[in-house]
Formats: structure tokens, C-alpha cells, sequence
């Protein structure tokens, strides 16, 4: 896409991009470069000489059992966070779009939580469920379950999951509602007049057209779980109890908080950035090519 | 709907009155706890209708802080708000200027220029955080407002949303304008921007969310406490050790850093679905 019409000179127009520019060069790619960089060097203990050591830090990274428990953790919270939101926003999408009375209503009831900061999603959920206080957590233990998230690792995820899901769900219903206000009336009535019910039109006719908006939340939902969960989880249990929420992220910061090795934390950085372009290229294609069923 | 079947309209209302609790209920927890005084709260069993301290909770929250923070909210939410926006108000403004420049003019490296910001669209604060808080340490912004708002005005998203706005600008327009005399700046003030208006304002509004809600950078460049966002606060409000936890403060605190964002997303609901929709595109 170009325009026809354009202004001529090149003065001005590398002064209005200048800013960007800068800002981008000095915060996004000197940082970037520096960890890809990084990842090849090996620091000694008081940061004074750094010698270049190939891709040993790759390979040390691949050795600690900790990573692969990082990345299962990852791949567990992801699936999890990915499947309860978007089936419970499709749900709650479906509902809405059925012309109710009183719907946009019922839309502003459930978009706000989009708003609400992760770290604030995970405390509210933490107080809920809390162990001995919580409105919600102290009934669980008074029913004989052992309920306790701050030394329970499954407990942890399980309240990790659930705050994350709460927050993000907000985000996939507006999206779903959108794909599904974008569906032709005539081809679900084309559906009913051939005597299909309401549910086999769901899931033979809406389901596959809305395949496009899944799949693009699918990605957004991971991409989410990936990073702007580092909040909920630092609120909440701080990787805890003993590494067992800690996920990819937040292992990077944890590792170069505690002054480990800057190569090695460069090298994981390294590796989410592989990850997140993959996801991000993945997407463009998919959404590129308009696949529908 | 294609029939009409009561029950099924039944159990709609149903999943979604349902749905609206569940959302909702987390929050009102936490309005209510902010009515009760610690004892109330730590003895387990919250009622849950409104107490009386909300006055006193309140006060103590916003002007003294609590005994672990040690920074009065109001404080801490005047720093959220510079932080929101700046990021805000920064990313319009870098954005539209790069974007009428990569729309409106030919010059050499265009295309250059447009995916070397393209590219940042993809990897988020999060993947290069050290370094990017050494370049920071580097340039002596920690602990300053520029230091917590510049690097997290990096990013694609707005200039993306300004040229597929722009590309919909009709060309006549321009054409027009250059016929009547303006140039390049007399076009941007008369014509493209009140143009954008809307535009404008849905980035707007997803930037000041984006920016109140920030975490990890926050948490990591500021050290005074003078320097603390609201949702930082809230973090260092609530302790391993129970028996220090001052939840009603916790939970004022959280009231209070929710009020800003949830407001701007109820009231200003079209703008904020509009600019969700089209940044993501």
C-alpha cells in the first residue's frame, strides 16, 4: 500500500522520525544486542574481564535441571491459562451475542477486569483463597482438604491459574463477541432451515468461522502468559514454594536478581526472544493467509 | 437469534449473570475488607457486608501509608499517574510524528525505517530487562521519571496504528491541501489530526492502562520509595510472614489502584474497544 500523493524533501521527514527512532535504537535494540552478545561471554566473579566463550552458556543453561522444570512450569501454566480463558470467554461470548435484553450491560460488566493491573489480580485472588483468613480459602481447609498455596506447589499454580485466567478473559470475550457479531445472520438461518439445532450450528458452522479470532488469541493468551504474568506471580508467590511456579521469565529475573551469572541470564533472555519472534511469526502468517476452516 | 426458545434465553441470562459474579466477586472482597480493621479480617471471618472503617482505612492509606511500605498511597498514585502519562501522551506523540513521516513523504530507507520499528512489536520489556536496566543505570536515570517512562515508550504499537489510519485518509485530501498552498505542516495541524482525533484518544486510552499497570520495570529501577508506583506498593504491602500483613491496608491500596483504569475502561468504554481492536491487528 502506498499513497499517491506524497511531500517531497527529505529533511523534514528524518526529523520526524528521528525521535522514534533514537528512543527505539537506544532502549530496544543497544539492550537487545547486548544480551545476544552477552550470551557469548563469560564474566569472571567481580564483572572486571569477560572472555568470549561460544555457545557454552547455551549449554550450561541446557544442562540445569531447573530450566527444563522452569519451561515445564511454563508449558503447564500456558496450556491451562489458554484453555480455561478462551473456552470461558467463547461461552460467555456466545451468551452475550444472543440479542438479550440489557446485553451491552452485561458486556461492561465483564470487560473491567482488563484494566486491573496482574500484580492487583493476583492479590485479590490471594486474599480470596487465602489459607487461614481468605473468604473462600479458609471453607476449603475447614472441609479437610489441605489448602495451602504458600507451601503447596500445586496449590500455587492452581491459584496462579486462576488469577491469570480471571484477568485475561475480559480479553478474549470482547474479541470473541466481535468475531461472532461479524458472522452472517443468513448462514446460521441457512443452518436452521436445514434442521440443524442450536448446537450443531455451534460447533459446524460458528466454531469453524471463528477459527481465525481463536487462533489469534491462542497466541496473544500465551504471549500473556509469558510475560505479563511475571507480575501475578511475583505478587503472589514469588516463584515459590521451592521454584515451583517459577516460569521462564520470571527465572531471569530471579537469576540476575540474585547477581548469578550475567551470560547465563543473557542466554535465557536470549532464548524467549527465539520463542516470542516464532509465536509472533507464526501469527502473521496464519493471519496473513485468512485460513477459515 | 434464529427461534425462540425460552429456556435456552433462560439459561444465557443465567451463565452470564453467573459470569458477571465471578468477575465481580474477587473486587467486592476487596472493597470490603477495606471497611474492617486488621483483627476483623485476620480472624477469618470477614462478613460480608460493609464495616465501619473505611474512613479510617482510607485516611491512613492515602496521607500515612502502611507499616511496611511506608509511603502514603497518594503518593505513590501521583507517581503511577506521571508514569501513565508519559507513556501515554510519549507514545502518541513519537508515534504520530514517525508515522505521517513513513506515510507522507519518499525518502531514502523508508522501508528501512519502518520495519526496523516493526521489529520492536515483537519482544516485550520483559525478554531484555538487564540490559536494558544497565543502559538506564548507565545514562543516570534511575529513580527518575524519564527512566520509567523512555524505555517502555519503545514500541511499534502506535506508529502501526497511526499509518493504518493514515492509509485510509483519503488522498484527495492531500492533493487538495497542496493545490490550496499548505505544506507539510499546515496539512499535519488542519487536516490529519483533527482527522485522528478518535484514533488519538483509543491509543490514549490502551497506553494509560498499558502504563498504570506496569510491574517488572518499575520493580526493578526504582529503589526510593519516594519513586514507588501503587502496584509496586501493593507488593511490598503484603508479607510472607503473615502476622506483619496489614490486609485492609493491602486492600485499601488495591481499591485505590484499581479506581483509575477501571474508571477510564467503564466510561470511555467505545474508545477503549476500539483501540484494543486495532492495536492488536
Amino acid at each position: 500500500m502506498e499513497k499517491r500523493a506524497h511531500f517531497s524533501g527529505w529533511t523534514l521527514p528524518l526529523l520526524l522520525i528521528v525521535p522514534q527512532m533514537a528512543i527505539t535504537l537506544i532502549f530496544f535494540y543497544w539492550p537487545a544486542s547486548q544480551a545476544i552478545w552477552q550470551s557469548f561471554l563469560r564474566e569472571d566473579a567481580f564483572g572486571l574481564s569477560s572472555e568470549f566463550v561460544g555457545i557454552e552458556n547455551y549449554v550450561v543453561l541446557f544442562e540445569q535441571p531447573e530450566y527444563y522444570r522452569a519451561m515445564v512450569t511454563t508449558v503447564i501454566f500456558s496450556t491451562l491459562v489458554a484453555f480455561f480463558s478462551l473456552s470461558v470467554a467463547l461461552l460467555l461470548a456466545s451468551q452475550a451475542d444472543k440479542n438479550l435484553r440489557g446485553g451491552h450491560a452485561f458486556k461492561t460488566l465483564l470487560i473491567w477486569p482488563y484494566a486491573v493491573a496482574p500484580a492487583i489480580a493476583g492479590v485479590l485472588w490471594l486474599f480470596m483463597f487465602h489459607p487461614t483468613l481468605g473468604t473462600l480459602g479458609r471453607p476449603i481447609n475447614a472441609l479437610g482438604f489441605n489448602w495451602n498455596p504458600m507451601l503447596n506447589g500445586t496449590d500455587a499454580m492452581i491459584l496462579l491459574v486462576l488469577s491469570a485466567t480471571w484477568k485475561h478473559v475480559s480479553y478474549n470475550f470482547l474479541f470473541f463477541l466481535a468475531g461472532l457479531q461479524a458472522i452472517p445472520k443468513s448462514v446460521i438461518e441457512a443452518g436452521a432451515i436445514d434442521g440443524a439445532g442450536p448446537m450443531r450450528r455451534f460447533w459446524t458452522i460458528i466454531f469453524p468461522l471463528l477459527s481465525p479470532t481463536t487462533f489469534f488469541l491462542l497466541v496473544v493468551t500465551i504471549v500473556y502468559v509469558f510475560f505479563e504474568t511475571f507480575g501475578i506471580i511475583d505478587a503472589v508467590t514469588g516463584g515459590g514454594p521451592a521454584g515451583s511456579t517459577t516460569t521462564l521469565v520470571y527465572k531471569v529475573f530471579a537469576d540476575g536478581r540474585s547477581g548469578g551469572d550475567l551470560g547465563l541470564s543473557a542466554a535465557q533472555s536470549v532464548i524467549l526472544m527465539i520463542i516470542v519472534i516464532a509465536l509472533t511469526a507464526i501469527q502473521f502468517r496464519y493471519v496473513e493467509r485468512r485460513v477459515q476452516y | 437469534m434464529v427461534e425462540n426458545r425460552p429456556f435456552r434465553t433462560f439459561m444465557a441470562y443465567l451463565t452470564l449473570i453467573v459470569g458477571v459474579v465471578v468477575v465481580a466477586f474477587p473486587v467486592y472482597l476487596a472493597i470490603m475488607a477495606s471497611t474492617f480493621d486488621t483483627a476483623t479480617i485476620i480472624n477469618g471471618n470477614m462478613p460480608l457486608t460493609p464495616g465501619d472503617q473505611a474512613p479510617e482505612n482510607y485516611t491512613r492509606a492515602l496521607f500515612y501509608g502502611g507499616k511496611l511500605a511506608r509511603e502514603p498511597v497518594s503518593m505513590m498514585m501521583v507517581n503511577s499517574m506521571i508514569m501513565a502519562l508519559g507513556i501515554a501522551f510519549g507514545k502518541i506523540l513519537i508515534s504520530i510524528l514517525s508515522a505521517y513521516a513513513v506515510v507522507y513523504f519518499k525518502f531514502p530507507f523508508r522501508k528501512t525505517a519502518f520495519w526496523v520499528i516493526f521489529i520492536t512489536l515483537m519482544l516485550p520489556v520483559e525478554v531484555r530487562i538487564y540490559p536494558t536496566y544497565k543502559i538506564v543505570a548507565d545514562l543516570g536515570l534511575l529513580d527518575t521519571y524519564t527512566g520509567l517512562i523512555m524505555p517502555l515508550i519503545a514500541s511499534a504499537t502506535g506508529t502501526l496504528l497511526f499509518r493504518q489510519f493514515f492509509m485510509t485518509v483519503p488522498d484527495e485530501l492531500l492533493e487538495a491541501s497542496k493545490i490550496d498552498g499548505a505544506g507539510p505542516f499546515r496539512f499535519f495541524k488542519d487536516t490529519l489530526l483533527p482527522l485522528s482525533i478518535t484514533t488519538i484518544a483509543a491509543l490514549f486510552v490502551i497506553q494509560f492502562i498499558y502504563g498504570w499497570n506496569q510491574y517488572l520495570w518499575p520493580l526493578l529501577i526504582t529503589t526510593q520509595s519516594s519513586m514507588q508506583t501503587i502496584v509496586i506498593g501493593i507488593k511490598k504491602m503484603i508479607t510472607t510472614t503473615d502476622a506483619l500483613t496489614e490486609w485492609q491496608i493491602a486492600m485499601t491500596t488495591a481499591v485505590l489502584a484499581m479506581v483509575p483504569p477501571v474508571l477510564v475502561v467503564i466510561f470511555m468504554q467505545r474508545l477503549f474497544v476500539k483501540g484494543l481492536v486495532e492495536t492488536e491487528k
